[in-house]
């Protein structure tokens, strides 16, 4: 990031620096065997997660195997049995389940909100626009897993007194829905900005556009790869976030079978059957970096500005 | 890293001369390059940016390579540093002193550049790191390439400074090189690449990024230093008006290859190829801003990827018949003077010499004319 | 001076916004604070509870609330603790478990960077080949591993398995300083791994575009070493961007460190934002997150002023 910018070449300056190429070219070539690996586990898991109630599965909450810890590829359980005897393999697919939905749910929600008000953000650069920043700013200001736990815990409420609440899985949507929203607001916000000063918005505006047309049909469709590759690394960091809310016990009650809670059960048995947190980190990690991965391939793809981020 | 060959030259001014240099008396060849020719791989094929050229440069000669962007002009004079990225391939021959330089390896190189050869770059805006004070981008190549002490490379580098006409060199050493302006910015550059005391100096378009006003100091000072110090020049313009009364010797190029060598004022008295004749026309005037180029020639410079059959100038040649668009012509010697050489089938008869409208060189036209 | 007077607005501007923002939310808590917070009051007439009225000023509005809490806040008295029968003072808390949390993020930093800044050098400078892919998927790797998944990881591998490191619990360095550097070892490459590779990414597309400036090519056409053209000439003017983000981070490492600090039993700020929340000590938890909301706004001053020692042009302009 320097303040000098390279002047406008003739052909003979093709790149005169010892060491240089263009990776990035390279890579946009086609898209590369990593990304069908990984998006074909994306399809295979959110598949799984779907289709988990029809599949042939046992009881994620039944005590299955005779006895607990049941080690993986015993009595047909290929992922064996956690601390409580249940089917592990089972759990992974129905913590899929909610796991998945939780962060898919509440990054989407919150690329709604987060994406609609930095468009406005970004688009109005008035009183509107910059107080619409600076609440992105502030805050960014609280560690979005401590303002998770806070907000957990404020929609939990007393636990003595819990009836007829919200269930813990919408808690989760709406806790890491809202800490997401000013990630996202403030990202789409530098794209709309970018793209706002283009030639062709210019031309729209002297066209008579109205403000929404411009929004949406002019500068939206721009700005959509930019959110394509922050949702897809936002649902990943809500996958992970419902895991450390879990370890902190301030996930899913047990014993729904979500990845946080089944690594959460897991680390209390690490000394003996470390497989039962070794498993379900393991799905995580997978899914994290094909989602991170994928998100890498829209940028590279559609050129989105890492620095602009 | 200092080469272990011995005396400091004779006629160094200063101290910054301390390098070692194995002799080559005046006029003795300093650089000899044979067919050299550079091709860059890209995504699009290959980019032949240098199709073969050969050239000759003498001690305490100034040889002006011009032509239009794209001409191949730069490539050719980083391909003859060695300064190319790894995606480009070179061949031919490049001798320095008598050495074969054009493969050798990055470490023997690296003792040539800013010690034995160096190079002045277009733009002192860009070219100086912004992070780093004057002073430790002068006293860098010193350090690299002469056993000094901190004290004595400060003293060089203020030497350096007032020699290329820098007033307050304490000062302005202590200075980042956004602090001065772009005219001190290209004589501080110059101060570097003359750190060593090089004995071949490449200057690239070094006047272009500069104001109007100070082109003409900045050529003077190339020139002085050059025969101060007798080294060789290889001064890269796109601008005639630049090489004119300041090089020794001219070759244009076009599409990577030289169309037209010549001692300046044989070249300038009787050029014979169209190219160069529509480059002098299309001298700018010194009341045009510093961005506009050549547009009398109409055109443009062909894709180097995809060089056309015949002459490469033969698409926006005057005088092109059937023939130029199928046999590319070779640069031969004019019959009525071998030093003279040209890649034409039909030569024009310029005379121009009494029109030579120097713009920016016209402080001194000097030893134009004095050439072999 | 203008500056300094924007930048002390803008800190204010963040902590009435921020802490305000708390006071509501814990005013969303259903049922009464005093009950919430002291479900079991001890002592007799149950005074505690009447005294947690008081001391919170529950009978004023909302903004007045806030505006009382701020005004003790910025006095040093962060509120206190309320058990069944006793009050203690947050600030006392704080103040012991601060050091701790400070030094794991200090340690983190430099860990990341020291690791991160070479790597990225090396793949930017290889930038293309194999060693450049290699690093990529490294930076993947480490990227998608959750920090808690690598503090387990660890645990097991080294604490359990090796028997290496303690795999719970932390050493202070004034007991001993051997012991305190392996109960560091953990939540340290823990929070690493993942900034690691955020940082040599960031750090390398920043290197590869300064490697394609003019002034690479004129450091080079010297005849320096491209040892010294990399980082003398390239890493300075490339590190803003990394100084931006290592700088942000900061926010994310302390929610990081409140779940590793929290599964490794460290007792540090990050347990105390956990204990706060689960014990439902609002109060404590308010001033916990205005003290790091304060902390991140600072830690941006520091490296708005960071960026006129790196980069010259900046220096001028600010001056």
């Amino acid at each position: 990031m320097t303040a000098t910018t390279p002047k406008a070449r003739g052909i003979e300056e093709v790149p005169l620096i010892v060491e240089q190429i263009d990776p990035e070219l390279e890579r946009r070539k086609r898209l590369p065997i990593g990304a069908w690996l990984a998006g074909g586990w994306m399809v295979l898991i959110m598949g799984a997660a779907l289709l988990a109630p029809v599949l042939p599965l046992n009881d994620p909450n039944a005590e299955v195997a005779s006895i607990p810890k049941l080690a993986p590829g015993q009595e047909g359980l290929i992922f064996g049995a956690d601390g409580n005897g249940r089917d592990m393999f089972a759990r992974l697919i129905f913590g899929a389940r909610v796991s998945l939905t939780i962060a898919f749910t509440a990054v989407i929600l919150a690329l709604i909100i987060g994406g609609l008000l930095g468009l406005l953000a970004g688009y109005y650069r008035n009183w509107i626009g910059n107080v619409l920043a600076s609440l992105f700013d502030i805050m960014l200001a609280i560690p979005a897993l401590v303002l998770a736990l806070a907000l957990v815990a404020v929609l939990k409420g007393n636990p003595a007194e819990n009836e007829g609440g919200l269930s813990g899985q919408v808690i989760l949507i709406i806790a890491i829905c809202i800490v997401s929203i000013p990630a996202l607001a403030r990202i789409t916000r530098a794209n709309t900005m970018a793209w706002s000063k283009r030639e062709f918005v210019t031309a729209a505006k002297a066209q008579g556009a109205t403000s929404g047309r411009i929004l949406f049909r002019e500068i939206l469709p721009n700005v959509l790869p930019a959110m394509a590759y922050i949702t897809l690394l936002g649902i990943a960091i809500a996958i992970v976030a419902e895991g450390g809310l879990a370890l902190l016990g301030a996930g899913v009650d047990p014993p729904t079978a979500t990845w946080g809670n089944m690594i959460d059960a897991g680390r209390q048995d690490m000394d003996e059957a470390p497989f039962i947190m070794f498993i379900p980190i393991g799905a995580m990690f997978i899914t994290v970096m094909a989602l991170n991965y994928l998100g890498d391939v829209v940028r590279t793809h559609f050129d989105v500005r890492e620095s602009a981020l | 890293m200092t080469d272990p060959s011995p005396p400091p030259e004779p006629t160094a001014p200063s101290a910054a001369e301390a390098a070692p240099a194995p002799p080559v008396s005046p006029g003795e060849v300093l650089l000899e390059v044979t067919d050299l020719r550079t091709t860059f791989s890209s995504p699009r094929g290959p980019v032949r940016a240098v199709r073969g050229v050969s050239l000759t440069l003498r001690r305490g000669r100034t040889l002006g390579v011009v032509g239009e962007s794209g001409s191949g002009k730069s490539v050719l004079s980083r391909s003859i540093m060695g300064l190319v990225p790894s995606n480009a391939t070179r061949t031919g021959s490049v001798r320095f002193a008598g050495t074969e330089i054009l493969n050798a390896d990055a470490k023997v190189m690296r003792s040539y550049w800013g010690d034995q050869m160096a190079m002045v770059f277009q733009d002192p805006m860009t070219a100086l790191n912004p992070v780093l004070r004057v002073e430790q981008q002068i006293t860098e190549s010193l350090h690299e390439h002469i056993d000094l002490t901190k004290k004595q490379a400060r003293d060089t580098a203020m030497q350096l400074l007032e020699s290329v006409g820098i007033p307050e060199p304490a000062r302005r050493l202590r200075m980042y090189p956004h602090e001065l302006s772009g005219g001190m910015r290209q004589r501080i550059m110059i101060a570097i690449a003359l750190a060593c005391g090089p004995r071949l100096l490449f200057a690239d378009e070094p006047t272009t990024a500069l104001d109007v006003t100070v082109q003409a100091q900045i050529l003077d000072l190339l020139q002085t230093m050059q025969q101060d110090r007798q080294m060789a020049m290889i001064l890269v313009t796109h601008d005639l008006g630049v090489v004119a009364g300041r090089a020794h010797d001219i070759a244009v190029m076009y599409a990577g290859r030289i169309v037209e060598q010549a001692p300046a004022a044989s070249l300038f008295a009787h050029m014979r190829h169209p190219y160069t004749e529509a480059l002098l026309r299309s001298i700018p005037k010194l009341e045009m801003s510093k961005h506009t180029r050549l547009d009398a020639i109409g055109g443009r410079p062909p894709d180097l990827v995809n060089i056309p059959e015949g002459c490469a100038f033969a698409p926006r040649c005057p005088h092109a018949q059937d023939r130029c668009l199928t046999e590319d012509p070779q640069l031969v010697p004019d019959p009525a003077d071998p030093d003279h050489l040209y890649a034409c089938h039909f030569p024009v008869h310029g005379v121009l010499a009494a029109a030579t409208p120097v713009t920016v060189g016209a402080a001194s036209g000097a030893d134009a004319g004095a050439s072999s | 001076m203008l500056i300094l007077g924007r930048k002390l607005l803008q800190l204010a501007v963040v902590f009435v916004v921020v802490t305000f923002f708390t006071v509501f939310l814990m005013s969303l808590v259903p049922g009464k604070p005093e009950v919430v917070v002291i479900p079991f009051d001890t002592t007799p007439g149950q005074s505690l509870q009447k005294q947690f009225r008081e001391d919170n000023n529950l009978d004023d509005p909302l903004p007045i609330r806030w505006a009382k809490w701020a005004g003790a806040f910025v006095t040093g008295d962060m509120g206190n603790y309320y058990s069944s029968s006793d009050t203690e003072p947050v600030s006392g808390r704080v103040k012991h478990n601060a050091p701790t949390t400070i030094l794991l993020i200090i340690y983190t930093q430099v860990v990341s960077l020291a690791v991160a800044i070479p790597l990225a050098v090396v793949a930017a400078y290889r930038a293309g080949t194999k060693t450049d892919k290699a690093l990529n998927s490294m930076a993947f790797g480490f990227i998608s591993m959750p920090n808690f998944a690598t503090a387990l990881l660890l645990t097991y591998w080294l604490g359990v398995k090796l028997g290496w490191v303690p795999t719970q619990g932390y050493t202070a360095p004034s007991e001993s300083i051997p012991d305190h550097l392996k109960s560091m070892v953990v939540p340290v490459i823990a929070l690493s791994l993942g900034q690691i590779a955020v940082y040599m990414r960031l750090l390398r597309s920043d290197l590869v575009a300064t490697l394609q400036e003019d002034f690479i090519l004129m450091a080079k056409s010297k005849g320096i070493s491209n040892r010294r053209v990399l980082w003398r000439h390239a890493l300075r003017p490339s590190s803003l961007t990394l100084l931006t983000v290592a700088g942000l981070n900061v926010g994310t490492l302390i929610g990081g460190a409140v779940v590793i600090e929290y599964l490794l039993g460290i007792p540090g700020l990050g347990t105390l934002v956990g204990e706060a929340i689960f014990s439902r000590q609002y109060v404590a938890l308010q001033s916990l997150v205005a003290i790091i909301a304060i902390t991140f706004v600072l830690l941006n001053f520091l490296i708005d002023y960071l960026y006129t020692v790196l980069d010259p042009r900046i220096r001028e302009r600010a001056a």
